[in-house]
């Protein structure tokens, strides 16, 4: 059962880099414009 | 029908849209093989994509794409661009080979811009990546200066139709908006720590305490211990905001909601603590970590921003960056160069170009000037000043370019000092509904505390070690967190809705004041009467067929906006005679000459006649157009404005339940036409200057009304400010509207009245929602002050009532709605 303390460690792990993954997203202003990179992936480029 | 001949004036087929930007096109119109264009400036445009293939602007939306380029005139406009200090304040980074600017584009709209403005690589040599925040409205361009200057970028984009805006406002630096991103940061840290620290919790929810290795210290401690760890963020970043607002309102000795909210957080975070180290126990930490993500969401929430529109444009956004200075007026010799506006000095010979804006107040050099102050006093006709006289800041030159002796520097002009008077800045002052939360928050402080010391007193004598558990817990379940959410979440939403309307209102409270409003004040000019759409009437002897044609072919070749509407009126679509102009002749301020088939036909203002006119016609020759056959008179076109679409069924609406004015800057002339329209119970106040405006509002205010304003130019600015609710309506959001609390689409005017009597509904949903919060705060404290609250129960009544209410009030704002 001690695992489980590992385990939970480990979780705790992954979920603390999807929050410094998120802190990223905002720093890097991903949340600044939502609208337009919804658009642009539909745009292709004409080769 | 598209292969018919065309000459000059013969007639097209009707409706054929211009490949460009949509429009009609008009008999006249320049083509290219099948695709017609309304306006050369929009065959430019194409003609410039097509060449570098990048015709798919066209294939990417539904409806045209193109930007109508109708009425456009560039000019040197961006001249002031090649002087390197100007070109500094808005460029963001330069080297040799590199120059980063960010430029704000009102026009673009769709994803074809998105298209367009990201592939300027593939236009122009030079441009090496540019990339759009369509929120904004912003384009992030990188350039090399070697290749292409700042100036041409400019020119580029303005040929496309996507004029960039370049203002003083551009030039002064802006604040980031740090506070939005903060709380992203504290929702993404405090949600993590939420869903930790549940799952952590779940085995006390579970009720696995008997099991061996649960049971044991060492693994408990490091549970309890991983609890509190991740608690401390939540409690010292998450709820920052709170302890911040709750330590404001009490050095300003009152009670905000904040100040409960703060202080069942910190009992919460207390008993807790005291509980995990001493009693080897699980504390409300997912209680404390889910109070405050519900907090922040509906923070979040109530923070919904219009990144594209500004509510706080002053003179500044109104301003251009610089003006070309010809020289000044003690030294000789000086060179033409563009300077700043806000470096200007006295003496300073500037030089304004037709419809540029006089940056500040001067004397008139050039022999005579036409000065249009609409956006100032919001009168509708320009005015003519002569050589010596005075000219104000914010008048704009219609005509040639004119010259002027800077007499006060930008920031002592009239319009500056008239913005920065005291009377225009007045403190935001509380809603009703906020001020009886701010009475209701103290009430609850009092109620919970008494109760909290009456349970306490009780259990004292009953069962003394549960005394600082029941006191607690009363304080942790009286926390008024539904109902600090139930307001934020109604108005976020309402707010939402009515954006999707067309009424974007400046944040939530907003909407709390506009159901206080009981008084209406409309401006006239532009605001209850269109100005762009007036009516054409002709009075005199009806025109025949020819001479119809021959009024149509002498207007057409001007550009005055008159001469365009009456072309327009005359509708030439239905001519297919063949006519030729000669001896054209278009003089600023008279009219216009040509000889038709050997007739001599003017057209104008009264001044162009030889004889003296009818006596009817001769009277208030404002507004009139003469038309003269060889100099003798033939009528005249009279320009009327008219009310605005949907102001009959606003009038309908709201006549009943508000007192209702009207203020202009005009003259009176229309004030029996109008009066008739409004009813008797209208007042009507003309001539009013800005303060005036602003004056009679806060008058209004005095007498104890809530006075909503609705105008449009800078000169209701003033009163825009004054006003409890200052609506600003605009036909176009991208462009300039002064600072307001709201800003309407002129769309939907007509729907004033119902979102006034929304905003009334909300309230009462607000209310709703605040006695239901109540209810669940009754069921918590029934089972606090029994001293039977357990982690357990508090974990699970929390979340509901906060969900719920929320649930409610945002069901609620949707139903209300008709």
């Amino acid at each position: 059962m001690a695992v489980i303390i590992i385990l939970i460690i480990l979780s705790i792990l992954v979920a603390g880099s999807f929050l410094a993954g998120f802190i990223w997203a905002v720093r890097s202003g991903q949340f600044e414009d939502t609208d337009s990179p919804a658009v642009r992936i539909l745009l292709d480029d004409k080769k | 029908m598209l292969t018919a001949p065309l000459s000059t004036l013969n007639a097209q087929p009707a409706e054929v849209p211009c490949a460009h930007c949509g429009d009609a096109c008009t008999e006249n119109s320049p083509h290219l093989e099948d695709k017609f264009f309304c306006c050369d400036g929009c065959k430019t445009v194409y003609q410039i994509l097509a060449e570098k293939d990048l015709c798919t602007y066209y294939d990417l939306s539904d409806s045209p794409a193109g930007i109508k380029l109708k009425n456009r005139n560039f000019g040197e406009k961006f001249a002031s661009l090649d002087n390197v200090d100007i070109a500094h304040k808005i460029i963001e980074y330069a080297d040799a080979e590199r120059v980063k600017v960010v430029l704000h584009l009102p026009a673009m709209h769709c994803a074809s811009c998105i298209w367009l403005l990201e592939n300027l690589y593939k236009l122009r040599e030079g441009i090496v990546y540019s990339r759009v925040n369509f929120m904004r409205k912003e384009i992030t361009l990188q350039f090399n200066p070697t290749q292409i200057s700042l100036r041409e970028v400019a020119e580029l984009l303005t040929t496309l139709g996507y004029e960039p805006q370049i203002n003083l406002d551009t030039a002064t630096p802006k604040l980031a908006d740090k506070q939005y991103k903060r709380l992203l940061y504290q929702l993404g840290v405090t949600g993590f720590c939420l869903g930790n620290i549940m799952l952590l919790a779940f085995p006390d929810y579970l009720a696995v305490t008997g099991v061996d290795f649960y049971a044991q210290e060492a693994n408990r401690g490091f549970f309890i211990g991983l609890n509190l760890l991740l608690a401390l963020p939540v409690f010292f970043y998450g709820a920052l905001d709170y302890w911040v607002s709750a330590y404001k309102a009490l050095r300003a000795r009152t009670v905000n909601l904040d100040v409960p909210i703060s202080l069942g957080i910190v009992s919460l975070f207390a008993r807790s603590l005291y509980e995990m180290l001493f009693l080897n126990g699980t504390g409300y930490m997912d209680s404390l970590a889910s109070l405050v993500f519900f907090l922040l969401i509906g923070k979040w929430f109530q923070q919904k921003t219009y990144a594209g529109l500004s509510f706080e444009r002053d003179y500044k956004s109104y301003f251009p960056l610089a003006v070309l200075r010809k020289g000044k007026k003690e030294a000789e010799n000086t060179e033409e160069e563009f300077v700043q506006v806000t470096d200007l000095k006295k003496g300073d010979i500037i030089f304004i170009r037709n419809q540029e804006l006089i940056p500040t107040d001067g004397i008139l050099q050039s022999e005579k000037a036409q000065i249009d102050y609409s956006f100032v006093t919001g009168e509708a006709i320009p005015v003519q000043k002569y050589a010596g006289e005075q000219v104000y800041a914010g008048g704009r030159q219609v005509g040639e370019g004119i010259s002027i002796e800077v007499t006060k520097e930008v920031s002592q002009s009239y319009l500056t000092q008239l913005w920065n008077n005291e009377a225009f800045q007045t403190p935001n002052t509380l809603s009703p509904l906020e001020r009886k939360v701010q009475l209701f928050s103290q009430g609850f402080l009092y109620v919970t505390f008494s109760i909290a010391f009456l349970a306490g007193l009780y259990w004292f004598f009953i069962d003394s070690s549960k005394v600082a558990n029941v006191f607690t817990a009363v304080l942790v379940v009286a926390c008024p967190c539904a109902l600090s959410l139930a307001m934020p979440f109604a108005l976020g939403n309402a707010l939402r809705l009515l954006g999707r309307e067309g009424f974007y209102l400046r944040n939530a409270e907003a909407l709390l004041h506009l159901a206080e409003i009981d008084t209406l004040v409309f401006d006239k000019t532009g605001t209850i009467m269109k100005n762009d759409s007036e009516t054409v009437a002709w009075v005199g002897e009806s025109l025949t067929h020819q001479e119809r044609a021959y009024i149509a072919l002498l207007c057409r070749s001007s550009m005055h906006p008159l001469s365009r509407q009456i072309f327009d009126w005359l509708n030439p679509q239905t001519f297919q005679t063949e006519l030729c102009l000669a001896n054209f002749q278009e003089v600023v301020n008279r009219g216009l000459t040509g000889w038709v088939n050997g007739i001599k036909i003017q057209l104008g203002s009264s001044k162009l006649a030889t004889k003296p006119l009818p006596e009817e016609s001769a009277q208030d020759t404002a507004g009139k157009v003469f038309v003269f056959w060889q100099n003798s008179c033939r009528g005249y076109f009279r320009l009327e404005s008219h009310y605005r679409d949907g102001f009959p069924q606003l009038l309908q609406d709201v006549k009943d339940n508000y007192e209702i004015a009207v203020v202009s800057g005009d003259n009176d002339a229309q004030r029996e036409n109008l009066a008739q329209v409004l009813g008797k119970n209208v007042t009507l106040r003309f001539m009013q200057q800005p303060e005036d405006k602003l004056l009679y509002i806060s008058a209004l205010q005095q007498a104890g009304k809530h006075v909503l304003m609705l105008g449009d130019g800078l000169n209701d600015a003033g009163a825009l400010k004054q006003a409890n609710v200052g609506i600003a309506l605009t036909e176009d959001t991208t462009q300039f509207s002064p600072a307001c609390t709201a800003i309407l689409h002129a769309p939907s005017f007509p729907r004033l009245g119902k979102y006034l009597q929304y905003s009334k509904k909300l309230v009462n949903v607000v209310y709703w929602s605040f006695l239901l919060s109540l209810l669940y705060n009754f069921i918590g404290l029934a089972w606090a002050v029994s001293g039977n609250l357990s982690p357990l129960f508090a974990a699970i009544l929390m979340p509901i009532s906060s969900a719920s209410v929320v649930g409610f009030a945002v069901l609620m704002s949707e139903w209300v709605r008709e």
